[in-house]
């Protein structure tokens, strides 16, 4: 009995949270399908883009509690991949973005297969100086030419017949592969793979003495979340139709982090959050003189000292939060 | 002409030279990083910008005050050390509870608004600080010549790396830095105010970040964004060494300097990587680093 | 007579876990009070929550009438106490002689290092060696006399015999002895009543948070089935 009345209001709370999930969800679409309407497209494509890149660097930090500095390395390759096979050897655009997401996950295996040897501060140090060395070869590589990049990437047309140079229809591809990644990401996530990582990011020593191959999990995790990042990577190129060194430094690698942490870390919508904040934060400095860093810099010590739960953390632990069932 | 290894012995010796030079700004850098991390567990990733800030230091007491170079040396780390002791004890302090990632975080934020401001306020262009006078010229040693300011960096920073490591291993202080990183509260309990020791502590690891912008305004440019990339390498430095011993911090940094100016020889392709080459070789046989303990 | 050391309804948590309910005590100048209790019954915890390592508490802690619960901790040993804690907490980066050291001096009256090393010939012998390398007799030594160093006339002693064979036990009796004839005032936490029995004046016996009985030594013998039934030896 005494379990019965302790069972009954956590499944209805379940059930809340369920249905406002279903609710955010349809609303989410909805705003994916009607915003181009009202909003300057090529904006929303590169809010589209980095909030996948954000999401997929979550579930890295979020879900498996790894802090990896390295994730532009990912982010600027795949995008250097996808703008060459597009421009130079004239291949389709799916092919050029998937050619992206291979070189990410190759990328991925090898910074992993490195970076999990060592835990914490150094695994983040370790990622950092890994993605360092991919800038130093991009900046020599003669395929990225150096610093003008890769520019007048060409659109192409998706499998064939559909005109990607057209505006809307390059919008809805990449509302497409958004939302594709994210119902990927959330999958994985609630996965029983999902499962056993967050039991590695709670505790890392009981789940070595269950059993599980820690490093494996771990590696998968990050190659995981690469592949993602270069999905958002090459799809970034064909928006912006070009790749430059900008993506492969570290202060993208920074930048990612800043999302993460600004919108919460370990949610699903967080990450979005987090890097539409940015990135019209950034569109807003670019007429003004202030450096953007200044800012970034500001926020990032403010999210730090003040909101670590982030703004979708500390919605959902607001009363409002509640009352909408988030929590 | 003398050749080694198929090089003339001038161009080896030079690069040899301007390997100690950077190994010395490593051990520098490293050293205040391990300074740092032993007892707080924070990585500083300001350590590059605080290096600015003491380059920029000397530049500015000079341009503003007409102090010199000799004043600069002094002033800067006391500059900058008080800058970061306003930092640690008014926000830096209040991370130390938490997972040691957000003090990497905030120092990260920290690094990124410095830059910011300074590259706001004196663009990003470097400005060139002269050598002072008595520093000036050279010596012909027979095989090579050396710029007398180079063999002072290196001199004065080997003093300054040994003088800290015996402050910390020799002296009373240092018994009571390494017994607070190993166990701060028992040292509090014995009435010893450790949270001020944690302030003085950051304010040593940012004034030898200062001390070494001093020393490097006349080698490389003065600029806001000096200290970015070479963090990163410090870091890799880090790495390799393993931060569990000061010396070994200061052994790595000589080693990896050198290693580097070696491959500007031989294969200058890959002078900017070899030491994140090295940092991932390590990793796969040595995981804990050269001189580390932990696993 | 009034305490000196006086401890009035305190309590104390680890994180959530309530480890003190109302803990009362008081001790004399130059007594020395051992406390008895069964491991977890929170006797480690009261010394621990007197010296200000434990900071979650409440009630009352006043040493010469300084109240001790509004002190940072790095305070609280200035107001003349010191902790000689379970573990012993001698540090391995550290020599025995830099160990010895370590707590800085609060007040006057405390022992020089002659003394010290006159006292406890063993660490002069081994002053150079790295603190850690010592045997835990030895250890025990150190962590004892690092603290007589510092002028302290409140001593708090977390079981100090744990471990260690017989003729150690004998000779830390025989300082404790040393102790009370120099006024020093000692808190022991002790589970070995036998060694406990030549040293103190008073008893508390702990059992779950509180002090459940208060006598004083020469009502041992009669308290024997009492201390057998609660400690279960």
């Amino acid at each position: 009995m005494a379990n019965n009345t302790q069972a009954a209001p956590a499944a209805s709370a379940e059930a809340q949270r369920s249905r406002s999930g279903v609710i955010l969800v349809v609303i989410g679409l909805a705003l994916l399908i009607l915003a181009p309407f009202f909003l300057y497209p090529v904006f929303l494509m590169k809010l589209l883009c980095f909030g996948l890149f954000a999401a997929a660097f979550n579930l890295l930090l979020g879900y498996t509690g790894l802090l990896s500095f390295g994730h532009a390395a990912f982010f600027g390759g795949a995008a250097y991949f996808t703008a060459h096979a597009a421009k130079v050897w004239g291949w389709s655009p799916e092919l050029a973005i998937l050619l992206g997401v291979a070189g990410a996950v190759v990328l991925g295996l090898i910074m992993g297969a490195i970076a999990i040897r060592r835990q914490g501060i150094y695994f983040a140090m370790i990622t950092l100086a890994l993605s360092q060395m991919f800038f130093f070869f991009c900046l020599q590589a003669p395929f990225t030419h150096g610093e003008d990049g890769i520019q007048s990437v060409p659109r192409g047309s998706l499998f064939g017949f559909i005109n990607l140079n057209d505006t809307m229809n390059m919008y809805f591809f990449v509302a497409a592969v958004f939302a594709l990644g994210l119902f990927c990401i959330w999958r994985i996530v609630n996965s029983p793979f999902g499962m056993i990582l967050k039991a590695i990011r709670e505790n890392e020593q009981r789940a070595i003495s269950l059993g599980y191959s820690v490093a494996n999990y771990k590696l998968a995790a990050f190659v995981m979340s690469a592949a993602f990042t270069g999905l958002a990577g090459g799809v970034k190129a064909l928006v912006m139709q070009f790749a430059t060194l900008t993506d492969v430094q570290w202060q993208m690698s920074g930048e990612v982090i800043l999302m993460t942490l600004l919108g919460g870390i370990g949610t699903m919508a967080g990450p979005i959050v987090g890097a539409g904040v940015i990135i019209a934060l950034q569109n807003f400095l670019a007429t003004s003189n202030i450096p953007v860093t200044v800012i970034t810099g500001l926020v990032f010590m403010i999210c730090v000292l003040l909101f670590r739960r982030g703004l979708v953390g500390e919605l959902a632990d607001s009363k409002l939060g509640r009352m909408i069932g988030l929590r | 002409m003398t050749m080694v290894f198929g090089v003339p012995i001038q161009a080896l010796m030079g690069q040899l030279l301007v390997g100690l030079i950077n190994g010395s700004f490593y051990a520098l850098l490293s050293l205040g990083l391990a300074v740092i991390f032993g007892l707080l567990r924070v990585i500083n990733f300001a350590h590059g910008a605080q290096y600015m800030l003491g380059a920029f230091v000397a530049l500015l007491a000079l341009n503003w005050f007409g102090l010199n170079y000799w004043f600069a040396l002094i002033l800067a780390p006391l500059v900058v050390g008080l800058f970061g002791a306003l930092i640690e004890r008014s926000m830096l302090s209040r991370l130390y509870k938490l997972d040691h990632l957000y003090g990497l975080l905030f120092t990260f934020g920290l690094a990124l608004t410095l830059e910011g401001l300074f590259r706001w306020q004196f663009g990003a262009s470097g400005q060139p600080y002269a050598p002072p006078a008595a520093l000036t010229g050279g010596m012909n040693l027979g095989f090579m010549f050396l710029p007398i300011y180079r063999g002072w960096v290196i001199v004065f920073s080997l003093v300054v790396c040994i003088a800290v490591w015996a402050l910390i291993e020799k002296t009373q202080l240092g018994a009571k830095l390494r017994a607070a990183t190993e166990n701060p509260t028992l040292v509090q309990s014995f009435g010893i105010n450790v949270p001020m020791l944690l302030t003085l502590t950051y304010a040593l690891g940012a004034g030898l970040a200062g001390l070494a912008g001093v020393l490097a305004a006349p080698i490389y440019q003065v600029s806001p964004l000096m200290g970015t990339n070479l963090i990163i390498v410090v870091f890799a430095v880090v790495v390799v060494g393993g931060m569990g011993s000061i010396m070994g911090a200061i052994v790595t940094g000589y080693l990896l300097g050198v290693a580097e100016g070696l491959t500007k020889v031989f294969y200058p392709e890959a002078s900017n990587i070899v030491i994140f080459v090295i940092m991932a070789i390590v990793l796969i046989l040595r995981p804990a680093g050269l001189f580390g303990k932990e696993a | 007579m009034t305490a000196l050391l006086e401890v009035r309804d305190l309590h104390a948590w680890y994180g959530e876990s309530h480890v003190l309910h109302g803990v009362n005590m008081h001790v004399n100048k130059g007594e020395t009070v051992c406390i008895l209790g069964r491991n977890g019954m929170g006797k480690t915890t009261t010394l621990r929550s007197i010296m200000g390592i434990v900071r979650k508490r409440e009630g009352r802690i006043t040493l010469g009438g300084q109240d001790l619960m509004a002190m940072a901790l790095h305070r609280t040993a200035r107001a003349g106490i010191g902790y000689v804690p379970e573990e012993r907490g001698i540090f391995a980066t550290l020599t025995v002689e830099e160990n010895l050291m370590l707590p800085p001096q609060i007040a006057s009256g405390g022992m020089t290092v002659d003394e010290i090393y006159r006292l406890f010939p063993n660490l002069e012998e081994r002053r150079r060696s790295p603190g850690t390398k010592l045997s835990g007799g030895e250890q025990q030594m150190l962590a004892m006399a690092r603290i007589l160093r510092t002028g302290a006339t409140t001593l708090l002693l977390d079981e100090p015999t744990e471990g260690l064979a017989p003729v150690i036990i004998d000779a830390i009796g025989e300082v404790l002895r040393e102790l009370r004839k120099r006024g020093m005032t000692v808190v022991l936490v002790e589970q070995n009543f036998r060694f406990a029995a030549k040293v103190a004046d008073r008893f508390y016996v702990m059992d779950h948070g509180q002090m459940s009985h208060e006598f004083p030594v020469g009502e041992l013998a009669a308290r024997m089935d009492m201390l057998h039934e609660t400690l279960g030896v």
